[in-house]
């Protein structure tokens, strides 16, 4: 069983569109979307849910108004602001360590068991899908991605499927790397931007700290030609292969708002890329 | 007045409408990078740089003389990052929320705190504008410290943009609590969509007025339209999609040097803001 993941530091530059098109190419596989602060997967594969789970994680303090004494204490050692002047708590300000509880003398916070998002195994016609839902407003969500990556693997290793795809989240931090870490290949898509590649370098040295052997797509690479030169000519010399270039073509927004992948409703060149890119990471 | 541009979705046009937001401020005013697993603004400031300022966050280190390894603030530590054994006492930092639980607690004085480094602050300045941007070290997980430092640097008596991460989680709370105004930048697109009706969630969670940009309106469908009429929600900017704004900025060109009449736009956007802000201001008032 091989973990291909998506990324691309920056939003927005396609990473979805391309999970997709891996999730229409490959065979026996599962699909993951670990961007569970903003999953769009679902509008490409409109899964059938089958199973739908509360994930509870972490804390929350709550204070009793009829035990509270107004000491002031708790407002004062909380380093994330979250206890308001009127003695109430800012919910999403708690990272739930509950050192307020503790340090009450009048014994009046509790910690209360906090649900964080749902996650859902559903069915879609390229196979089963894992993605979840991160409550407005919630931490944790790197755990949520642990989460929904090892439920995938259950399901890989139970079935007997050959890969797991997984779409991962935009920047650096606890979500990608909870993402990335023990995967076999990442894909990082980029655009041919300043800011695109500023943030795929990032990206790169983020898998590099980890481990993880890396792949370059470069999607509307015809909007700004020297700029794929230059990401083309960085990659070379960090030694990571850039394994297919992808125009910037309307159609793709066009599958997009029909809700399809590019492989069911785009034309033919850019489906040869695509196969080109998916053959090229399945070795 | 503090305006934060946020999104939901990543690649939406968040960094373009902020930093060309911030460049056509006629007086004084600030634009904090508050992105900082991925600080792009300063590609299109290009700032003269005053001084980098190392972010750091406290970490409890164990002074064994003290300790008696009773285990307590391995008991309160709530991210397991204390761990003690028989006669040791192991620390993970990058686990720490730095919550200051272990060390005040610690019954014999044990803990304290040390700093550790978890990316920087390079302040800087083009013409009238400050400019503040937070960028994390790779491979730190954790960005609201960071964000909240550089939240700290703001200047009270100055407009502030505040370009923010995307997604609706922690990070992003981060960055837009106590702003007055949060602009949510989209693209009518069902991903655009879908991430900036969380988006719309979240800003309303935390009660804070808000309007929308459309990036490449002409792209995409009109649901994105439809969706802010039927809410009552304030379209204030629409930028169509032109192949010169995409190969400008992918230079590193702001939109309103790409554009020039861009400036007078984003001027009345900012009027804009401020009148919905004294409206809502006046509101809670009454």
């Amino acid at each position: 069983m091989k973990q291909i993941v998506v990324i691309s530091g920056k939003g927005g530059t396609g990473k979805t569109v391309v999970t997709g098109s891996l999730a229409a190419l490959a065979q026996n596989k599962v699909m993951v979307d670990c961007d569970v602060d903003a999953a769009d997967l679902h509008l490409l594969l409109h899964p059938e849910i089958k199973e739908r789970h509360e994930f509870k994680i972490g804390q929350t303090a709550v204070i009793d108004r009829q035990l509270c004494v107004k000491c002031g204490q708790c407002l004062e050692l909380c380093r994330f602001e979250a206890i308001r002047p009127d003695y109430t708590v800012e919910s999403f300000s708690c990272e739930g360590c509950a050192l307020c509880h503790y340090i009450c003398p009048a014994r009046a916070i509790r910690m209360a068991e906090n649900i964080a998002g749902e996650w859902f195994v559903s069915v879609t016609k390229y196979g089963p899908f894992v993605h979840a839902k991160l409550g407005i407003a919630e931490e944790n969500s790197g755990k949520l991605v642990a989460k929904i990556r090892q439920v995938a693997r259950d399901i890989a290793k139970r079935d007997r499927l050959d890969f797991i795809i997984i779409d991962g989240p935009p920047g650096i931090g606890c979500p990608l790397i909870a993402s990335l870490t023990g995967v076999d290949r990442a894909l990082i898509v980029t655009e041919p931007t300043l800011s695109g590649l500023h943030d795929a370098q990032r990206v790169m040295e983020v898998a590099r700290h980890f481990s993880v052997p890396v792949r370059m797509v470069i999607n509307k690479y015809d909007l700004n030609p020297e700029m794929t030169d230059q990401i083309d000519g960085y990659c070379r010399d960090y030694g990571v292969p850039v394994i297919g270039r992808i125009a910037f073509n309307r159609m793709i927004v066009e599958s997009m708002v029909a809700g399809k992948t590019i492989i069911e409703q785009a034309s033919s060149p850019l489906i040869k890329e695509l196969t080109e890119i998916w053959e090229q990471l399945e070795e | 007045m503090i305006i934060a541009i946020a999104s939901g979705k990543g690649g939406t046009g968040k960094t373009l409408v902020a930093t060309s937001l911030a460049l056509s401020f006629d007086g004084e005013g600030q634009l904090l990078d508050c992105d900082v697993e991925e600080p792009n603004a300063a590609i299109f400031i290009k700032p003269e740089t005053e001084k980098t300022i190392k972010a750091s966050v406290p970490v409890p280190v164990v002074d064994e003389s003290k300790c008696d390894y009773c285990g307590r603030c391995s008991e309160v530590c709530e991210y397991n990052a204390i761990v003690v054994a028989k006669s040791k006492v192991l620390v993970f930092p990058a686990m720490c929320h730095s919550c200051g639980a272990c060390t005040l607690l610690c019954p014999r004085g044990a803990l304290t705190e040390q700093p550790r480094e978890i990316g920087r602050i390079e302040t800087g300045r083009k013409g009238g504008l400050r400019f503040v941007p937070g960028c994390l070290n790779v491979g730190e997980a954790m960005s609201p410290p960071l964000i909240r430092q550089v939240k700290k640097l703001l200047d009270p008596g100055q407009t502030a943009i505040i370009d923010s991460p995307p997604g609706t989680s922690c990070p992003v709370i981060t960055a837009i609590k106590g702003s007055d105004f949060c602009l949510l930048v989209t693209e009518p697109t069902p991903f655009g969509l879908n991430d900036l009706v969380l988006a719309v969630e979240t800003v309303r969670k935390l009660k804070i007025p808000f309007g929308v940009v459309i990036n490449r309106s002409d792209l995409g469908d009109n649901k994105t339209e439809a969706y802010c009429a039927a809410e009552n929600i304030p379209v204030l900017l629409r930028v169509p999609f032109q192949k010169e704004i995409a190969r400008g900025y992918s230079t590193g060109k702001p939109l309103i040097e790409i554009l020039p009449e861009y400036k007078n736009k984003f001027r009345r956007v900012l009027e804009e803001i401020s009148l919905i802000v004294k409206r809502s201001a006046n509101k809670h008032e009454g």
